[in-house]
């Protein structure tokens, strides 16, 4: 299913974001709020490119907490911008009056992940829909029946009489979503920003809605943003993909070149996550170990690494990855445990993150036959080749990791991904 | 119309056992008060301060006989018509202070909980430190302060009322808004563009509101027992101004110890049933629309008949 963007019309971007970061405040305990220390903050978007062109429609995916929802929701300032700017044509959102942002909604819409909660209970199908209308002053009853009735229609919801009246309460998921997309298109948007849009229903009607969503981009010339986290219904719907992970693009491209070539240890991991309906094409799933980390406290370096199993010596090892990886040594150490344990004593400092780590009471001798040990394990652990130095400190020693910066977007072979596997330029393919 | 008529049946057709009873008896009670507040004048035999008919004066005390069914009082009233006229004093006490409090409280618990910040800091505390006294107390103290604007009429009584009961409108508002505001569908109003008062009047207030009700009839019998109370402590209602049964026990303790019951019985009946009957609605009614103790009746299911059109058809 190609829908390539319709070169005959212009060209120039409908949506331009420039570095934007979205950060939230942590509220804290109630005694840090008292004295106004500060609690953290989580980066839900940190530096994010994008560009939008007239016709496009673009896919957002990661896991969740990648902070494409909230990517998403800037572009129609539902979330204040922390930095950074979002131009649409030539205003910039980021900067916009609360009257100026309630205008551009008129050319901005967004379509909801749970159609059983985006509609309001107490409303019937008509003034749902027709609510946007009155909203942006189109205040003849008749006017707004007559577009509420065509934005029902091309929907799919018809007859149209027979929905008018109806609660969400007496609609299925399916129409629900339909009405969603109603309200959605009766403004008459230019840009519809899709957050999961079909997550939350019956698989059976997946499709359909997909579907819908295509026929009405073609007849209605709309750009579409859709958020997802399931790569297939992604390649199915998408001219370009923005892989998002803790609140960064780490790999951004055409979805065929995603698809064939995924260069970003993420992506691949993303895409070896698809399910495989046939057992004999069963491929090895090297899908990422653990949890998507912290996101008030992410990992130093490349967000990733400590889940990539492509990590390298540059990718920002630190104190954290330390404590994981000789926790992991202790479940398998059995009763060699409470020897070590001695020796190497409390670990819990390590989680302030840092390049340097100290640890080990038991002398420092002792602690380095124990990391020895721990490393002979795994000789292969990408953490080693991060460590600089392992230098005796009192009763223990420090541990100094390579010093690495978030690697940023480079492009390699037609996509751009943010990996230290392709260093900088084009030139070389990997 | 009957779409209507089936809204005001629904909570009857659609409960089930003691609730069925409890709101059924609830309301007839309250319906036998109602038509006497209604039809005051011309349902009691005379007015409320009227100490004589036909230029032959009430006997003072009188035992209940045929002219006077319950009997005189001390000021040489008729009690029958004192309790008849007393429920519409004690009705339009109970709407005003409803009224006042459902028109108050349920928008200051909306911006309230919708706004939250120091504008909601400041509304909790003024509301709990009202919650926090003793209703009686609360109620003694504002009419007090009122004798001077409004002395002793129903306006008076009305607000000091509000004062006691205005917190519970506004904390039940307040916290359901706090939950409702943050659906999906309250930011999808904020999508399509529309405006914070806009949010509150279309979205939010539609869905807030369900357990105003409730609480209104609940707080209607409590209401009762507090204005009768105010009678008693004879900062109520004046008997010239208006017949209130509080204030009408309150002169009728006196008569007990001289073997004479009517003029507190029959004021003091009327103050139970009417309250009982209001509580008998409010939890009759909670039990309906509240689901979590909502125990629905299994209805027949009609299904239309075969032949009808179908709807595109009628609309050719």
């Amino acid at each position: 299913m190609s829908t390539k963007p319709d070169t005959s019309s212009d060209t120039s971007s409908l949506v331009q974001v420039r570095d934007l970061s979205v950060h939230f405040a942590l509220r804290g305990g109630s005694l840090a709020r008292l004295f106004g220390r500060d609690t953290g903050t989580i980066k839900a978007v940190d530096g994010v490119n994008l560009e939008l062109r007239p016709g496009e429609v673009v896919g957002l995916v990661g896991e969740s907490g990648s902070g494409k929802s909230t990517l998403g929701r800037a572009l129609l300032g539902l979330v204040p911008a922390t930095q950074g700017s979002i131009h649409l044509r030539d205003q910039n959102v980021a900067e916009l009056s609360r009257r100026r942002l309630r205008e551009i909604r008129q050319v901005v819409q967004m379509v909801f992940q749970d159609p059983n909660a985006a509609l309001n209970p107490s409303m019937q199908v008509e003034e749902a829909v027709g609510d946007a209308l009155r909203v942006h002053g189109v205040r003849s009853t008749t006017e707004r029946r007559t577009r509420v009735v065509e934005a029902l229609e091309r929907v799919g919801l018809s007859p149209v009489e027979h929905f008018l009246n109806k609660y969400p309460r007496d609609l299925s998921g399916g129409q629900k979503q339909r009405v969603v997309l109603a309200r959605a298109i009766v403004l008459d948007p230019e840009l519809l920003v899709a957050d999961e849009p079909v997550s939350m229903l019956d698989m059976s009607v997946r499709a359909k809605i997909l579907q819908l969503m295509l026929d009405l981009k073609n007849e209605l010339g709309l750009t579409y943003v859709y958020i997802t986290h399931d790569l297939a219904t992604a390649k199915y719907f998408c001219d370009r993909i923005a892989i998002m992970y803790l609140g960064r693009v780490v790999e951004i491209g055409p979805a065929e070149e995603i698809f064939d070539h995924p260069r970003h240890p993420y992506t691949k991991a993303l895409l070896a996550a698809i399910p495989e309906p046939d057992p004999d094409k069963m491929v090895p799933r090297d899908l990422p170990r653990g949890e998507i980390p912290d996101a008030a406290a992410p990992p130093l370096g490349c967000a990733f690494h400590p889940r990539c199993p492509e990590a390298v010596s540059g990718c920002g090892w630190e104190s954290r990855d330390l404590r994981a990886l000789v926790e992991q040594h202790w479940m398998r150490a059995g009763t060699a445990y409470d020897e070590e344990q001695d020796v190497i004593g409390d670990l819990d400092h390590l989680d302030t993150p840092a390049t340097t780590a100290t640890l080990g009471r038991g002398g420092s001798d002792r602690v380095r036959a124990v990391l020895d040990r721990i490393r002979a394990e795994d000789p292969h652990e990408p953490l080693w080749s991060g460590v600089t130095s392992i230098q005796p400190d009192g009763s223990g020693v420090t541990v100094r990791f390579q010093e690495a910066d978030s690697p940023a977007l480079r492009q390699a072979g037609g996509v751009d991904v943010a990996c230290v596997l392709y260093p900088d330029s084009s030139s070389s393919p990997a | 119309m009957r779409r209507m008529l089936s809204a005001v049946a629904k909570p009857f057709s659609e409960t089930t056992g003691l609730a069925r009873w409890m709101l059924v008896a609830g309301v007839l009670i309250t319906a036998v008060f109602l038509i006497a507040a209604i039809f005051a004048p011309w349902l009691a035999p005379y007015g409320f301060a009227q100490s004589s008919a036909h230029g032959v004066e009430f006997p003072k005390v009188g035992h209940p006989s045929s002219a006077h069914p319950f009997g005189t009082d001390r000021l040489f009233f008729d009690v029958l018509s004192r309790v008849i006229w007393g429920a519409r004093t004690a009705l339009e006490v109970v709407i005003l202070s409803i009224l006042f409090c459902v028109v108050l409280g349920v928008p200051l618990g909306l911006l309230s909980g919708f706004y939250g910040g120091p504008l909601d800091r400041v509304l909790v505390l003024i509301m709990d430190a009202l919650y926090a006294f003793p209703p009686l107390l609360l109620a003694i103290v504002v009419s007090f302060l009122l004798t001077d604007v409004y002395g002793g009429s129903v306006i008076a009584v009305s607000i000091s009322l509000t004062v006691v009961y205005i917190p519970q409108y506004f904390r039940v508002v307040r916290n359901t808004t706090l939950s409702a505001k943050e659906a999906t569908y309250i930011e999808a109003a904020r999508a399509i563009g529309a405006r914070d008062i806009r949010i509150m009047r279309k979205y939010l207030f539609g869905n807030v509101v369900h357990s105003v009700p409730v609480l209104g009839t609940l707080n209607a019998a409590d209401a009762i027992l507090t204005l009768a109370g105010l009678g008693f402590l004879g900062l109520g209602i004046q008997s010239t101004a208006a017949a209130e049964w509080g204030h009408d026990v309150s002169r009728a303790l006196a008569d007990a110890g001289s073997g004479v019951w009517w003029t507190g019985l029959y004021p003091g009946l009327a103050i139970v049933l009417l309250v009982t009957g209001l509580t008998l609605v409010g939890e009759g009614l909670n039990e309906t629309l509240n689901p979590t103790l909502r125990r629905r009746r299994l209805l027949a299911v009609v299904m239309p008949p075969r032949d009808r059109t179908p709807v595109q058809e009628v609309q050719r």
